[in-house]
């Protein structure tokens, strides 16, 4: 009797199971913490789920700093999102670490993918295959101080090489002590310059920095490195335009009004907006000479995991699929101020209008990603080229020599 | 020893009792049970990685692939590498400067704290303060007192009396004992607190017998207390040497946006591991670099202990 009654349970149970795991299929979203983004994200389940009642998307969060580290584990107890956000840079690691699967051809088309998106998607393509679509991208510009250009007399942003050194002079201002009031430009390799080196300056000097696989430095190639590294030395010694290490970071130079102008990225502009002492505007990086125009874009993709497979995996398609369409696109550019990925989504009328927007989207087309391997250590030999000016007075021919190296070395590392 | 056949020789009571162990048994066995859990914790959690790690640096293991063994490769490519040889001097310079420093600016505010009566618990409770504050939050603190003008409180005072301005972490001469100097002081509390209690704890008696004896302070000094206070001292020197091979935290916060420092001047050991191991992802290497920390760190110790040990 009694074991009858426990059979009867058990099958009643099993029944219960088996019919919530067919009507309802529960998928994980993983990204890290960052509150407009985790808002954002939010919103877009919540569309996606009343457009899909069957699915349940879970969003699942870590810090920052542990959030790599977290999907290895994850992916190591085979317990791994289904959906997650990754920065394009860690693409190749994680493709050979199998974290993540190519995307399914007949629903994301290469072709449509590539006419449809920026061309920095690319970043995301490997033997012909995406492994993942970004909602949104980021880019560089120059932020500047309206009320330290209008006190110094200048008219508007520079929009060449030669205007941003002419200008930075007129703006930096020193004490009696010769130390910096304000700085014209900030100097800070460990923030953006080294984006803006790398991608701009190097190439608006004539070079290229890596050749098209990135497999190889070419930045010290022709003297195109060592005059993009002169130029930017030379704000500081030359032209006594700003200083490295300034108020720590040039952003916090930049919001307590003590720079006239930062390179900074789109990221930045939720902390910017709070600034309430002065007005500010975005233009886009100074043009050289010749009007050659260059920029550093970058993006956190989303991809499928690589434990995904079954219904969980249709259900996790039909969610890249609506976070990477241009209604999600245009909820995360008004709850995070990143633009979105999709020409059409990115290019209106409004959008391209509007002067904070504006300028990052502009240079979008002509923009460039570089495909790091390791960006924080790519990142140390660009801070250490540069400080091997500024402290030891090394050229910056040698220094340029010996960060490519450097550097070549670590991608070597990466890719054998 | 143990006898369970007790029970065994009454075979027709009804239910069987427990068998009856006898009482050194018993107690053995409470002990062995507290004492399982952290044996076991120790074993798992401590000794498995420890030796696993000596595996690991034989091998490439990122993470993400399977770690292939590679012989020594994680080792030689260690020893060419004039960034950790850079490391290597930093974490020796932290040591060889912090250790003795730390230890006589300790022993000469202790041995003068003792002293005081004049508000002793609150000048006590002082020194100890920084010592129990995080060390992430005081290493900021620090780095804004050290940052160039109009930020800095240093430069900034230089600044009003008309002197030039320092560069402290922006060197690559200053950053390192930038960074010492805070370690130092954080570390000075705990310090001063084992040295009075080793003050303490040495008999009167002698002082009054030295003092009978018309022996002047410095001498006292020399022949009794130094020389009575030796365990205090060899357990300092073990402990303090220790804490400065392992120096990160201070390194870590003040450095973040250059992490190591200008050029890598002020990065220690353990930084550069945290660096490759979660940086980079690059555990076969990192394991290699831990196991020349922790042989730095037994060689160090098992040193220190040799040459302070107790002729006598």
């Amino acid at each position: 009797m009694q074991k009858r009654i426990l059979m009867a349970g058990i099958s009643a149970a099993a029944c219960i199971t088996a019919a919530t795991s067919a009507s309802a299929v529960e998928i994980e979203y993983w990204q890290y913490i960052y509150d407009t983004r985790v808002e954002a994200m939010d919103q877009l389940i919540e569309n996606f789920e009343e457009a899909n009642p069957d699915i349940t998307v879970k969003q699942v969060t870590f810090p920052y700093a542990d959030y790599q580290t977290r999907i290895v584990a994850a992916n190591m107890a085979r317990k791994g999102p289904d959906v997650m956000q990754l920065f394009y840079g860690w693409a190749d690691k994680f493709i050979e670490g199998n974290l993540i699967q190519p995307l399914p051809e007949d629903t994301f088309p290469a072709a449509q993918i590539e006419e449809e998106f920026f061309p920095i998607v690319s970043a995301m393509k490997r033997d012909g295959e995406y492994y993942g679509l970004p909602t949104a991208v980021r880019s560089l510009a120059l932020f500047w101080n309206k009320d330290l250009f209008e006190e110094a007399g200048i008219d508007g942003p520079p929009e060449t090489l030669d205007e941003l050194v002419e200008y930075g002079k007129e703006l930096a201002v020193k004490n009696d002590a010769g130390n910096f009031e304000t700085v014209g430009l900030t100097l800070d390799m460990a923030g953006q310059d080294h984006q803006w080196w790398r991608e701009v300056l190097v190439r608006q000097m004539g070079g290229v920095p890596y050749n098209d696989d990135y497999s190889q430095v070419t930045y010290d190639d022709d003297a195109a490195g060592a005059e993009a590294l002169e130029f930017y030395t030379n704000l500081q010694t030359e032209h006594g335009i700003g200083a490295a290490g300034f108020m720590d970071e040039g952003q916090a130079a930049f919001r307590a009004g003590r720079a006239a102008m930062t390179i900074d990225g789109t990221f930045r502009l939720g902390s910017f907006n709070s600034i309430e002492d002065f007005e500010w505007g975005v233009a886009e990086l100074p043009a050289n000479e010749e009007g050659v125009q260059s920029n550093y874009a970058s993006y956190f993709a989303n991809a499928i995991g690589s434990s995904a497979e079954g219904e969980e995996l249709e259900a996790s398609i039909k969610f890249l699929e609506y976070i990477s369409s241009d209604e999600a696109m245009q909820i995360w550019l008004e709850v995070v101020g990143e633009l979105p990925a999709r020409r059409d989504a990115a290019m209106t009328d409004a959008n391209m209008n509007d002067p904070i927007y504006g300028p990052f989207l502009a240079a979008l087309p002509y923009a460039h990603t570089t495909l790091f391997v390791d960006e924080a250590a790519q990142r140390q030999t660009a801070i250490d080229m540069a400080n091997r000016v500024f402290l030891q007075g090394q050229s910056p021919a040698d220094s340029v020599a010996e960060a490519a190296e450097q550097e070549q070395a670590i991608i070597d590392d990466a890719r054998d | 020893m143990v006898h369970p056949t007790e029970s065994d020789t009454i075979p027709t009571h009804p239910v069987q009792p427990a068998p009856r162990l006898s009482m050194r048994t018993r107690s053995a066995i409470w002990v062995w049970s507290f004492l399982a859990i952290p044996v076991l914790f120790y074993c798992v959690i401590r000794f498995y990685p420890t030796f696993n790690a000596f595996w690991l640096s034989l091998t490439d293991w990122d993470l993400m692939s399977d770690a292939e063994f590679i012989g020594f490769e994680n080792y030689r490519r260690m020893f060419a590498d004039p960034g950790f040889w850079q490391t290597f001097r930093n974490t020796f310079a932290y040591l060889i400067y912090g250790t003795p420093i730390s230890l006589l600016i300790a022993f000469v505010v202790a041995y003068y704290l003792d002293r005081v009566r004049f508000a002793h618990n609150f000048l006590r409770a002082l020194y100890f303060m920084p010592y129990i504050t995080t060390a992430a939050a005081m290493a900021w603190v620090w780095r804004w007192f050290y940052q160039p003008p109009p930020t800095g409180l240093i430069n900034s005072a230089l600044g009003e009396l008309g002197f030039g301005q320092i560069e402290f972490l922006g060197s690559t001469t200053n950053a390192l004992p930038a960074i010492m100097v805070t370690a130092i002081w954080a570390g000075l509390g705990f310090q001063i607190i084992i040295f009075m209690a080793g003050l303490r704890a040495i008999p009167d008696t002698y002082y009054e017998a030295a003092r009978i004896d018309g022996l002047g302070e410095w001498t006292i000094l020399r022949k009794i207390t130094l020389p009575l206070l030796k365990p205090t001292t060899v357990f300092l020197v073990v402990f303090i040497s220790i804490a400065f091979l392992r120096i990160f935290d201070q390194v870590y916060n003040m450095t973040t946006n250059d992490p190591g420092g200008p050029l890598g001047s002020t990065k220690p050991l353990v930084l550069m591991i945290y660096q490759t191991a979660f940086s980079s992802y690059d555990m076969g290497y990192a394991a290699a670099q831990t196991v020349v920390l922790f042989t730095i760190l037994l060689v160090v110790s098992l040193l220190q202990l040799w040459i302070l040990r107790d002729r006598a």
